[in-house]
């Protein structure tokens, strides 16, 4: 995302050319304006620069350098250790549990929560009384703060809690679980408290990319006798390809980096036995709660190295003609 | 002209970059010299633990003030900062740095020797040799080789908080010394249809503690004591404990779905199923008084039926009968503190201070003199239970250290879930200790 934003703004501040087009002392003049532009380059980006530099890539720094030391936090780390972190890490089971977790809450995301949001877009699209209260009531999931949700969720699926009683109360009794207790079932749980929690970005970001969608296209559809789904599925749809593609780049990203619901909604116990263990979870855990703080420090770059891929690959296949002329190198094509 | 002018702009920028780059890595350290005592005007900063608003927090701003009253020269800034926060991030990054605070939390045990280790911490011996005496062999905690490095404030064992209404109901005439009785107990409980013991597996430690206790059981005090000095977990006795907590859990004493009960601090957690009635049993440390009161529906109930027994014992095993599990809460002053820290050290432990302490219900007092400060029943039951163990075991994951504590409790909630061995913890254990 960042190295998105970083590239345009340079592209988007180089208005120095019309000033080139005056008639005396051309050469000179460019000069000047090269000058000129590079000092507004430098005088505009050093304090961005500066700091994303000290807040970003040097601690990136410090956790690869740390990551190679058995150290605990106590006393400056001395024992080096090499890239024994790492192995010790795929070699630990729970490790591998927090990776398939991640992995479920990745492709769980996109798999409900795009049809769900699709879905309710294409509807909260349409000219209805009310519109704005659904509008309101599908992005409030989305405003509440993860921590509230993750207890107003622990509280409700706990053994005897809310969500118990109501499948009592409505005659489906046979139904109640240990939603949060067992260690089969509880992945599925978050995923579904994820789900309720997310699936409001995705309806506010689909509705928006709707509006972009020219009322003439869809016109001229229906004059050719189109009925709405078929303008739905050939004109609509396409058209809201990008929309789509950046929300699932989101989510995948977001999914990689699930920290707060399931630290709040889900106890250590369940957390250690590897049952709703995340990649950050298992880095605080073991990183401050173990104090084993080269560990903690290697995961964090495992799970930085596998965002940072999956993102890369992501743009490169499916985000490519979004961001053509961006971060491709056919940006001067006339 | 235009370009001067915007040269100028972009050096009053890059000068303001570097001033703001230059202000971050400013800290600069004014350590007053140590000559005389209460001579020069000293800051000192503390760090505790009571962060939420109650008597605790009430009371320790009250100490600082007195002490403040007292020696006009030290003013006291104080921070409260929530356990695991303070003890697991803040502290330990605020060590790591040259600006550490004062004064702050300490817990003892294995943490204690790591801090001591990396010589975080200021050697109290000589000034504080009164104090350890009349604190007497719980003071050992807070030492490492002999010398003190810290001052408990608090200091109490573990037993069973119990339900004397429900008891009565389920026809059990006096609380258990036996696991044999216990299990009886257990029986005659679910007669009446009550969960027996409530525990807050969800959080781990409550879950480890029933371990920590059959290892008590079945372990010597010097194997204990060979363990938390040098993490040598040889001995069958650990293995046996863990065979023993599996064969508790089978009688199927807890509640269901224990695996995702929490602790303490909310009405679905085991302390609150205790302090509404829904069970009748639970371990847990001196410190439960005070969060009972603060999950209970009424408070007047709770503290008619609430009592409390030590862990029964275990008939013919190699571990010591009247040897319980316990821990405290104290206070340790950073390396290069002033002097005046250790002297406020000492005053928070005086006699005086800690009866204040004992009143607020928060927890058990460690000073002789004392002991009158502490007027609840359950409490008073625990310090004579206190004063009469042989020998008090620290908490086993305070006691290892983090990294083996943490490793240990993953293992025994595993055979909680029922996916664990005992062979498995101490495999964990051993793994940890070379991690």
């Amino acid at each position: 995302m960042t190295s998105t934003n970083q590239t345009l703004n340079p592209a988007g501040g180089v208005p120095a050319s019309p000033a080139g087009l005056r008639p005396a002392g051309r050469t000179s003049n460019r000069a000047a304006e090269t000058r000129r532009k590079w000092y507004e380059i430098i005088g505009l980006t050093t304090p961005a620069i500066v700091v994303y530099v000290m807040f970003v890539l040097v601690p990136m720094g410090f956790a690869f350098y740390y990551s190679l030391f058995r150290w605990r936090g106590v006393g400056p780390p001395t024992e080096y250790i090499g890239f024994d972190n790492y192995v010790m890490a795929f070699q630990d089971p729970i490790f591998l549990d927090a990776l398939r977790n991640n992995a479920i809450i990745v492709f769980g995301s996109l798999a409900i929560q795009g049809p769900i949001a699709l879905g309710v877009a294409l509807l909260l699209n349409r000219n209805f009384r009310g519109r704005t209260v659904f509008r309101l009531l599908a992005f409030v999931p989305y405003v509440l703060a993860e921590v509230t949700v993750g207890i107003m969720w622990k509280l409700i699926l706990t053994d005897g809690g809310t969500f118990d009683a109501l499948l009592r109360s409505i005659g489906l009794g046979g139904l109640v679980q240990p939603w949060l207790a067992d260690l089969d079932l509880v992945i599925w749980t978050l995923l579904f408290v994820l789900t309720w929690k997310y699936v409001g970005f995705a309806i506010i970001l689909l509705l928006a990319g709707l509006s972009n969608v020219p009322q003439e296209l869809n016109e001229a559809a229906a004059i050719d006798g189109a009925s709405w789904w078929q303008i739905q599925r050939h004109v609509t749809l396409p058209l809201l390809g990008p929309t789509i593609r950046i929300w699932m780049f989101l989510s995948m990203i977001g999914s990689l980096q699930v920290f707060d619901v399931i630290w709040v909604t889900s106890v250590p116990a369940v957390r250690s036995l590897g049952a709703s263990a995340t990649m950050a979870t298992y880095m605080v855990d073991n990183g401050f709660f173990a104090r084993l703080w080269g560990y903690g420090n290697a995961v964090a770059v495992i799970l930085f190295a596998i965002s940072f891929v999956a993102a890369l690959l992501f743009q490169r296949f499916l985000l490519r003609r979004d961001i053509e002329g961006a971060i491709t190198r056919r940006a001067n094509r006339p | 002209m235009a370009i001067t002018r915007r040269a100028r702009t972009v050096l009053a920028l890059s000068i303001t970059t570097a001033l703001l780059a230059a202000g971050c890595s400013g800290g600069e350290s004014d350590a007053p010299p140590e000559s005389e005592l209460f001579k020069n005007p000293v800051t000192l900063t503390w760090w505790h633990n009571a962060s939420q608003d109650g008597p605790g927090k009430e009371y320790w701003a009250k100490v600082a003030k007195d002490f403040n009253a007292l020696h006009p020269t030290v003013t006291i800034e104080i921070e409260g900062i929530e356990t695991n926060q303070l003890q697991r991030t803040r502290l330990p990054a605020a060590l790591l740095s040259n600006d550490p605070p004062d004064i702050f939390q300490a817990w003892g045990g294995g943490e204690i020797r790591e801090q001591v280790e990396a010589d975080y911490l200021k050697d109290i011996t000589e000034q504080a040799k009164g104090e350890v005496a009349n604190i007497g062999s719980s003071a050992e905690i807070w030492a490492v080789n002999g010398k003190q490095y810290g001052l408990p404030y608090r200091m109490g064992i573990e037993g069973i908080w119990y339900n004397k209404d429900m008891f009565e109901r389920a026809g059990i005439a006096a609380p258990p010394t036996t696991f044999d009785e216990l299990n009886e107990a257990v029986t005659k409980l679910k007669a009446i249809n009550v969960v027996p013991i409530a525990v807050g597996a969800g959080d781990k430690w409550p879950a480890a503690h029933w371990w920590y206790n059959f290892a008590l059981r079945a372990c010597s005090v010097d194997t204990l004591k060979k363990a938390s000095t040098d993490l040598d977990f040889e001995d069958p006795c650990f293995v046996k404990a863990g065979e023993d907590l599996k064969s508790f859990i089978d009688t199927k004493p807890f509640q269901n779905n224990f695996i995702a009960t929490p602790g303490q601090n909310d009405p679905t957690s085991a302390n609150g199923m205790l302090a509404n009635g829904k069970a009748a049993m639970e371990l847990m440390g001196d410190w439960n008084k005070g969060t009972l009161d603060t999950v209970a529906e009424d408070t007047e109930a709770l503290n008619k039926f609430i009592g409390w027994f030590p862990v029964p014992a275990i008939s013919g095993s190699a571990g010591d009968p009247k040897a319980a599990l316990g821990g405290g809460d104290g206070f340790a002053c950073a390396k290069n503190a002033p002097a005046e820290c250790v002297e406020f050290l000492k005053y928070i432990v005086s006699p005086e201070v800690q009866k204040g302490y004992a009143e607020t219900g928060t927890g058990l007092p460690v000073a002789k003199g004392a002991e009158s400060g502490v007027q609840d029943p359950a409490l008073r039951s625990i310090l004579e239970a206190t004063t009469g163990a042989t020998y008090v075991q620290l908490w086993l994951d305070t006691a290892f250290g983090s990294t083996v504590g943490n490793a240990m409790n993953d293992a025994i909630v595993a055979i909680f879930a029922g996916n664990g061995t005992p062979q498995q913890v101490v495999d964990a254990m051993k793994s940890a200790a070379r991690k």
